[in-house]
């Protein structure tokens, strides 16, 4: 058999740089979130000790990690449906007869999403700016006052959400565009026939037909809101009073700050586990939603 | 109907503005004068337009150490993305081997592992293997991806067998074969693959941070965050510093958007 041989050549490197550098760390994180791997058993691997449940059990007292965990909800449910609304309105602009330079307008919107973030969240963090950010000028044409966006502690997440959303929207605008596409042109002559206004179409042809996309984006968008991480490490280092320490800005603090490693794992453990319930759910609501 | 095409195009405007405005702000702040943003209302346009901003940020900070370390970073990682997922990634599609579907469906489920849940004990292998605080360590994760081997696998179902069983009978070697036949027919994977690998790689900003923590060998990214910190007055400098981290990547997307966005598509079906 040369040739199962000159398959695996192929495929060993591959498999196993994933196994030694994903799937080994994977399966090492579960255990490791049962000890108590701290700055001590880095230094020494012999003071290491089995805790057992009780970094999880931990984990369930501390007052920051309930906070992270509510500010990481509270950066989903605003942003995950804002970001979707967003995306959806372009990619219909773009995918409209009506419109025109779609290809420049494209290029427009998905700029933000290939940008990187940290270099952004400078931008924005000066945009926010209390005293000389633009946007504190553009709502005084407005009459309103100056928002401390990122120093008061109910402003700074929604300032973080807006920011997410200009980010993120050209990434979804594009995988609804493509799905858009795919819908006939003679459902919608079909609709019009029955008498269908915009809003009808838009109801009754337009969403069922864009829904499986639809369930794709918001368990991809989702996913990466959960992981909320460089943009309050950016603009607010979690501050102002912690509203914007998110679930894996408190793993990084504990991990590579307090280097309690074991503890900070099963911090991430508990982020996969609520990710995965979260995706579950969503599968199953749409397969009842599909099949009524 | 007029109406409703003037409506249309006007938010479409204004959609893009939503989008390009912050960064032609920061392209027109990084040449202002010194000093010149902290003003109330802020100006939009510079008044003397200088390029003092970037002398300051390339001569006082390491600036442009940091820039080539990215570069280099890309480019190997690049390097290392398409020489190992092309191969594996042909092998799922074209090859046999004992196991190939099970192992690849194994693969695919791993998909909704975030790779946070790997990061602290990756950083105690890298620690174990001596990676701490070097590029090697930077590029570890960046070896073999699952996303990688999936595009390249569906590219790649799509080269005819008999092509590759006549190269067979006309006594071609496996390599052979992948060098002169498999590699030019995957062309434009290729290049989607290069250009989500160099992207992913200079923007990614967790895993370097964690893994160097030497400042001369830091990335962009993580040398702008400190320099962020320490400069938080500085506008115009800031922004000098985050035109040079956007730059190159905005320039390369503009270029190869069309490969860019066919991943996208194809990475958005993974499930």
């Amino acid at each position: 058999m040369k040739r199962e041989g000159a398959a695996w050549i192929f495929v060993a490197p591959a498999l196993a740089a994933l196994g030694l550098f994903f799937f080994l760390p994977v399966v090492a994180a579960l255990v490791l979130s049962f000890t108590d791997f701290d700055i001590y058993s880095l230094a020494d691997i012999r003071n290491l000790r089995f805790v057992g449940l009780d970094n999880y059990l931990t984990l369930l007292r501390t007052h920051l990690f309930w906070k992270a965990l509510g500010n990481t909800l509270y950066f989903v449910v605003l942003g995950v449906p804002l970001s979707i609304a967003l995306s959806l309105g372009a990619a219909l602009l773009i995918n409209s007869k009506l419109a025109r330079f779609k290809g420049l307008f494209r290029t427009l919107y998905f700029a933000p999403v290939v940008t990187t973030l940290v270099a952004v969240a400078v931008i924005w963090r000066y945009l926010l700016h209390t005293k000389y950010g633009l946007i504190n000028w553009g709502l005084g044409g407005f009459g309103i006052d100056p928002i401390d966006w990122l120093g008061d502690p109910h402003w700074a997440m929604p300032a973080i959400v807006i920011f997410a959303v200009w980010k993120n929207f050209g990434y979804n605008m594009i995988i609804l565009l493509a799905g858009l596409q795919t819908i006939p042109d003679e459902l919608y002559e079909a609709a019009k026939i029955d008498g269908a206004g915009r809003w009808a179409q838009f109801r009754h042809v337009t969403l069922p037909a864009l829904a499986p996309v639809m369930l794709v984006v918001s368990i991809l968008t989702m996913a990466g809101y959960f992981q909320l991480f460089a943009e309050p490490y950016v603009m607010t280092q979690g501050g102002p009073v912690e509203s914007t320490v998110s679930v894996l800005y408190f793993m990084f603090e504990q991990g590579f700050k307090w280097w309690n490693l074991g503890f900070a794992t099963s911090v991430a453990f508990v982020l996969f586990v609520i990710l995965f319930a979260i995706t579950l759910v969503q599968l199953k609501l749409s397969q009842r939603w599909s099949d009524p | 109907m007029r109406k409703g095409a003037l409506l249309t195009n006007i938010l479409m405007v204004l959609l893009g503005l939503f989008a390009v405005a912050p960064l032609l702000w920061m392209l027109s702040v990084s040449v202002m004068q010194p000093g010149e943003a902290a003003h109330f209302p802020p100006p939009l346009i510079p008044a003397n337009p200088t390029t003092a901003n970037y002398v300051t940020l390339f001569a006082s900070t390491d600036m442009a150490r940091y820039f080539a370390n990215s570069l280099l970073l890309a480019c190997l990682a690049t390097a290392l993305s398409l020489t190992f997922n092309v191969m594996a990634g042909y092998a799922f599609a074209k090859l046999n081997f004992r196991g190939r579907d099970r192992i690849f469906r194994f693969l695919l489920t791993a998909l909704v592992i975030p790779a946070q849940v790997a990061m602290i004990p990756l950083f105690l292998i890298c620690k174990e293997l001596g990676l701490v605080n070097s590029f090697g360590g930077v590029l570890v994760p960046s070896i073999a991806t699952v996303f990688g081997i999936f595009l390249v696998r569906q590219y790649a179902l799509a080269i005819p067998d008999e092509m590759l069983e006549a190269a067979r009978i006309d006594g071609a070697s496996e390599f052979r074969i992948f060098r002169v036949i498999v590699l030019p027919s995957l062309g434009p994977i290729l290049v989607t693959l290069a250009t989500f690998s160099f992207l992913g790689s200079w923007s990614d900003f967790l895993w370097p941070l964690i893994i160097l923590n030497d400042g001369d060998k830091a990335t962009l990214p993580v040398a702008l965050a400190n320099l962020s910190r320490e400069h938080v007055q500085d506008f115009e400098l800031m922004m000098a510093g985050s035109v040079v981290t956007l730059l190159p990547v905005l320039i390369l997307f503009v270029v190869l958007q069309r490969y860019y966005i066919s991943g996208l598509l194809a990475g958005s079906v993974k499930g």
